[in-house]
């Protein structure tokens, strides 16, 4: 076992009680207003996160915290939806290290300290899931764009490839005879779409360090793209001349594109993206379906990405 | 091997009790569903296990003619409740996706149907399994004869279909579709060597006997 090594939390940043079951107005009055977050309460494994407003919130009620915690996509930990949160409690995400290299002027080790040193913000972003559904997020993260700039990527480095953790000691599906998917799980973006700013490393959610599930310590968030592209538990981080390989997209190509951006018009084979089920809420009859919009509701800042490109070849 | 047979006076009620706790599982997690305690997308959680549950009870009503070829155990008398459980479970399974998931929007079920194929052969399925479920009673089968017993054979192609509507709908092809898929192979496959096994089965006891008589005493 890794020591376990607790950020410094001043008594001045404990919150009192009387704040804490006052959590759930707070919540509301934040999804009503716009609200930055006060007061986040602690979940097991996580620790507060302390982070300026980042000035990004759809306007639309927060998908509830146990939901964003409890119902995941993270195969490393077990192809239902329950799974990650069930599976990752042996999972140590302290400490940690990514290593960006590649086609950059100044390969370098960043630990967690170095991350969080590149300036935290709260984002809420929509998330919409590949598999139709969605939810509503207050991401904590720092703009990619910010950790690039610190390596210096070279005039030839077109994209950008990810890579995932592999710990087949502390994630189950990583070892046996069923492997779900093929370890590492990769990702990929154009150097352009990892430089945008709405292209964020997230370290927390909720106010807090992210938990487990959700991809600890380091995760990406896309927001116009389908949530596979949010590659979790990142150890690597390599700039590139050729388009690098994405799991999912190697794994069955006519199912999920490289680009993955959100859009209602190119169903997947085997169901529509045209709607979306909003996660959370009440049951059966409260069930919330909405129509998806195109790049997830952020074609005002990203679709010029793609002019001139047929998105219905390049999904 | 012995497998334990209930006294006569209670096989009608237990033919009943099948019934009601065969229904229970889609019962508890409608209700479940309805007062908003299934966490996450409830919709989908209720409409894959009542897909579950129907391939359990195709399962169980391809097993009741093996236990009794095999172990000599005459189970026969649930075979129509299993079978119409996995029917009932379809017709949910069903409405589920129609009324719950796709809120009656029929022109997308419509186009779910003609261009989503595993949807198109897991329809094909319901369809099939409905003239088995409208003839599963004494007067059909009277009426049929032989012709009951060749509709009823419809099961087998319904079963695979409906393994093989599991496999499809998934992300990735795990363990669970495999073992439904695999358990589903060899109840068919039974069937192809059982004429062979009964025929030894028979065959067999009267040569032995004859076998016995004829071995020369060697005192």
């Amino acid at each position: 076992m890794r020591p376990y090594r607790p950020l410094a939390i001043p008594a001045s940043e404990i919150t009192p009680e009387a704040s804490y079951f006052q959590r759930r107005d707070i919540l509301r009055m934040a999804a009503a207003g716009g609200l930055a977050l006060a007061a986040p309460s602690l979940a097991f494994g996580t620790e507060m996160l302390e982070a300026k407003p980042g000035g990004y919130d759809p306007g639309e009620e927060l998908t509830p915290e146990a939901d964003v915690t409890s119902f995941n996509n993270f195969y490393e930990f077990g192809t239902g939806k329950a799974d990650p949160a069930k599976n990752s409690g042996q999972f140590n995400p302290r400490p940690w290290t990514i290593q960006v290299d590649g086609m950059v002027g100044k390969p370098a080790e960043f630990d967690l300290d170095a991350l969080m040193a590149l300036g935290l913000e709260e984002r809420i972003y929509r998330m919409r899931c590949v598999e139709a559904w969605s939810m509503v997020i207050p991401w904590i993260g720092f703009p990619l764009a910010s950790l690039l700039d610190k390596v210096e990527p070279l005039g030839s480095a077109k994209y950008v490839a990810f890579e995932t953790v592999v710990r087949p000691e502390e994630m189950p599906e990583q070892r046996g005879v069923f492997q779900p998917l093929p370890w590492p799980y990769v990702e990929g973006l154009r150097l352009d779409e990892a430089r945008h700013p709405l292209t964020i490393l997230s370290m927390g959610l909720y106010g807090k360090t992210l938990p487990n599930q959700n991809g600890a310590p380091v995760r990406l968030v896309t927001p116009w793209k389908y949530g596979f592209k949010g590659i979790k538990s990142i150890v690597r981080i390599t700039l590139t001349e050729e388009q690098p390989p994405s799991t999912w997209n190697k794994l069955a190509p006519n199912e999920y594109g490289f680009y993955a951006n959100v859009n209602p018009e190119v169903d997947h084979p085997r169901w529509s993206q045209a709607t979306e089920n909003r996660v959370g809420g009440g049951g059966f009859f409260g069930s919330n379906d909405r129509p998806t919009l195109m790049f997830n509701g952020y074609g005002n800042e990203v679709a010029s990405l793609y002019d001139g490109m047929d998105l219905t070849v390049n999904f | 091997m012995q497998l334990p047979t209930l006294p006569k006076r209670y096989h009608a009620a237990s033919i009943w009790a099948l019934y009601a706790l065969g229904l229970l599982p889609a019962a508890w997690t409608f209700y479940l569903g309805a007062t908003g305690q299934l966490v996450g997308n409830p919709v989908k959680i209720f409409e894959h296990l009542l897909g579950e549950w129907a391939l359990r009870f195709l399962i169980l009503t391809l097993t009741i003619s093996p236990i009794r070829d095999l172990f000599g155990v005459n189970w026969v008398r649930y075979r129509r409740a299993l079978g119409l459980l996995a029917f009932w479970y379809v017709a949910m399974h069903f409405l589920a996706y129609i009324v719950l998931d796709k809120r009656l929007a029929f022109d997308v079920i419509v186009e779910d149907i003609f261009k989503r194929w595993f949807i198109t052969i897991g329809m094909a399925a319901f369809v099939l399994l409905i003239p088995l479920a409208l003839t599963s009673n004494r007067w059909s089968i009277r009426k049929l004869g032989a012709g009951w017993v060749r509709l009823h054979r419809l099961i087998y192609p319904i079963a695979a279909v409906g393994a093989l509507h599991y496999c499809l709908s998934v992300k990735v092809i795990g363990p669970e579709q495999l073992i439904y898929a695999g358990i589903i192979a060899v109840l068919i496959g039974w069937r192809l060597v059982r004429p062979r096994f009964m025929a030894m089965k028979r065959g067999r006891r009267p040569q032995y006997g004859k076998l016995a008589a004829e071995i020369p005493r060697t005192d």
